[in-house]
């Protein structure tokens, strides 16, 4: 279902823009024939972005979820605990001080990721983690690391609005097919790898005791499941910033549609990319001026989180 | 009168105190006495250094003649435009400082600031909306819009992690804070956005700072600030008796609402005005009042000045530190405050116990 939505939606972004294109075109295109008007407006311009988008936000939901799972909290996504902020902090940084392109920003964002999220975990290791003392302190260096963002795109010899948007809220105005490959490649691979340990991660919500009596090797699943994830995030947000919102949305709005007990990795995927795809058309074409996709996903995100908080007051949940 | 009965009672018990236990009061008083001195010398230091050092640093000669109201040098001009700039962050400092523990009294809540808790990114919401959509220009207009915009996220962000059973915990407020701030500074970038002509807005509600303020810029805000320092300071006792729990103080006679709505007032009248002028400054509010409380203990009628001393102290040696770190260029001096201070939020958090968080 979810995947025929998101078909839908790639499909209508294709069509949709600021002229219209009707389908027997955009898929006469696709096919690779030339229709003079629409060849370049489909090809260069909203498949390079809608399949970034999708990319971007398959790999945020699948990043959300897993730590959401691993931490047994809704809370603990990484966007929410700073490590996608670090990400896009090392990518600032390769871009503006080591003046590197391409693949090596990736590099640097993954490398500052896995750095924050290690960072993090040291820092709220005293006989033990405990949930709430980790998502403080993530916040806590979020602030931080936002300000260094902050900082070194001020010095940034070519300062501009659009550029610093996409480091602070995430966008994907721009987006390069070429750009799309290696994210590609990030997400088979570390999806793949996430996907292989999909039982270990189920038997895990109910408890590290609990998993580790039924035969789950703790250590290694969880160093497999955070390198993994922060990989995912930090792939995604070298491409596109840390866009607000959609790692921590993705799961639990997975969780409601599928219902207790199945799978959440490949549907929280689905609707991460979902998110982003129709989170960036709005923001470009719903709304009276083009926003950038975070933008759209900041103002979304935040009442879900502060229902969150609502709920939890009422329930007395595991906040 | 309960309190007064409570007064008395104190006051009856603390004569019939053993000598150890006035020792121990004497040594209090004076470690306060020290620790004022020591501040106050701080600050002196601060604003010297803030005066002297830059782009250009500049001798003794030059700034007593500047003072005294020559601008003949590039000394004496330098030493002229760092005047205001040194008075505004003396000033933002304070202000923050205490409107800080304010909140952290209000709140019962140590990990309570006014940029963590969202107030800042409401002011700048308000005044950005303000100067697009209804162009205010003067900086009269700026302060009411921002003490508006403060005073209504700080009400919803307690307001909603306070509703429902257990009240406002650290982590809630943290939570709602951090929400709050995503989405208004979504809103932020938002409104400004669409609007070239002032797009350069959204860099300077990024980052707060106090660099090329001016006495017309400050003027306005004085008078703002003061009723703020009058009633946070008036609402010190308030706060001594909400810290011994609602129920305590409602017992002995406080009434709890007209408080925290006397705090709550405090607090937003001094970061409103200063949020509206410099920026987001964060941190400032956290980390002053808990250096603070280890020089004045935790009674809130030493606790606030102290803080506005601190924060004073702090924020001048950040934006001279900015100056220095950065030169010939500057740090703006928001960014040295997370700097000094995300270390010491994360060291609060790890000293607590996790039940109370």
């Amino acid at each position: 279902m979810l995947m025929a939505c998101l078909m839908a939606g790639v499909v209508l972004t294709l069509m949709l823009g600021q002229s219209f294109t009707p389908l027997t075109t955009v898929l006469r295109v696709l096919g690779g024939a030339d229709v003079p008007g629409a060849t370049f407006t489909v090809r260069e311009l909203r498949l390079p972005r809608a399949v970034v988008c999708v990319l971007v936000g398959a790999s945020f939901g699948l990043g959300g979820i897993a730590f959401q799972t691993l931490l047994r909290n809704p809370l603990a996504s990484p966007d929410i605990i700073g490590i996608s902020t670090g990400a896009s902090t090392g990518a600032v940084f390769a871009i503006v001080v080591l003046s590197l392109s391409g693949p090596a920003v990736s590099l640097v964002a993954i490398g500052a990721g896995l750095g924050v999220a290690l960072l993090i975990y040291t820092l709220s290791w005293r006989q033990g983690v405990t949930g709430a003392r980790l998502i403080l302190i993530g916040i806590g260096l979020a602030a931080m690391l936002q300000s260094v963002t902050a900082y070194l795109l001020m010095r940034a010899p070519s300062w501009t609005l659009q550029e610093a948007l996409r480091w602070i809220t995430g966008s994907v105005n721009g987006a390069q097919l070429d750009q799309a490959l290696p994210l590609f490649i990030a997400l088979l691979l570390f999806g793949g790898l996430l996907f292989s340990r999909r039982q270990d991660l189920e038997t895990l919500r109910m408890g590290d005791d609990l998993a580790a009596g039924l035969g789950v090797r703790l250590g290694v699943t969880r160093a497999v499941v955070v390198i993994t994830a922060v990989a995912l995030v930090s792939f995604a947000t070298a491409v596109s910033g840390p866009i607000a919102f959609v790692a921590f949305l993705s799961g639990p709005i997975a969780a409601r549609l599928m219902g207790r007990g199945a799978s959440l990795l490949v549907p929280s995927a689905l609707v991460g990319a979902l998110l982003v795809l129709l989170g960036d058309y709005a923001g470009q074409f719903l709304l009276p001026a083009r926003y950038p996709v975070g933008i759209v996903t900041g103002v979304l995100g935040a009442p879900y989180l502060l229902y969150l908080i609502l709920r939890d007051n009422k329930t007395r949940g595991t906040l | 009168m309960p309190t007064c009965s409570l007064k008395l009672h104190v006051s009856n018990r603390s004569t019939a105190f053993t000598g150890s236990a006035v020792a121990a009061l004497k040594q209090h008083a004076a470690r306060r006495m020290a620790g004022g001195a020591v501040l106050l010398g701080l600050l002196g230091l601060a604003a010297m250094l803030s005066v002297a050092l830059g782009a250009r640093n500049v001798g003794w000669a030059e700034i007593t003649a500047a003072l005294s109201g020559q601008v003949d040098t590039m000394g004496d001009a330098a030493v002229a435009s760092r005047l205001p700039r040194t008075l505004l962050a003396m000033l933002a400092g304070a202000a923050l400082g205490v409107s800080g523990g304010v909140m952290q009294g209000l709140t019962r809540n140590p990990l309570a600031d006014p940029g963590l808790l969202g107030v800042n990114a409401g002011a700048a919401l308000a005044v950005v909306i303000g100067i697009a959509w209804f162009g205010i220009a003067e900086t009269q207009r700026y302060i009411w819009t921002a003490i508006a915009g403060a005073a209504v996220a700080a009400c919803a962000v307690y307001a909603i992690a306070s509703l429902g059973r257990g009240g406002a915990t650290p982590l809630r407020l943290a939570l709602a804070g951090a929400a709050i701030t995503a989405a208004l500074s979504s809103l932020t970038t938002a409104v400004v956005l669409p609007r070239g002509d002032i797009g350069g807005l959204v860099q300077s509600w990024m980052v707060g700072g106090v660099g090329g303020a001016t006495y017309d810029q400050l003027l306005p805000v004085l008078p703002f600030l003061a009723a703020g320092f009058i009633i946070s300071l008036l609402a010190a006792r308030k706060l001594n008796m909400l810290a011994l729990g609602d129920d305590t103080a409602a017992g002995l006679g406080e009434k709890v609402a007209v408080a925290r709505a006397m705090s709550a007032v405090g607090a937003v009248l001094l970061c409103g005005p200063i949020t509206a002028v410099c920026g987001p400054i964060g941190f400032v509010g956290l980390v002053v009042p808990h250096a603070c409380r280890l020089l004045a203990g935790s009674d809130y009628r030493w606790l606030l000045p102290f803080s506005a001393l601190g924060g004073a102290v702090l924020l001048t040696f950040s934006d001279v530190a900015g100056r220095m770190v950065a030169h010939p260029a500057e740090l703006d001096v928001g960014i040295v405050t997370a700097f000094v201070g995300a270390p010491v939020f994360i060291w609060i958090v790890r000293n607590r116990k996790v039940g109370s968080l």
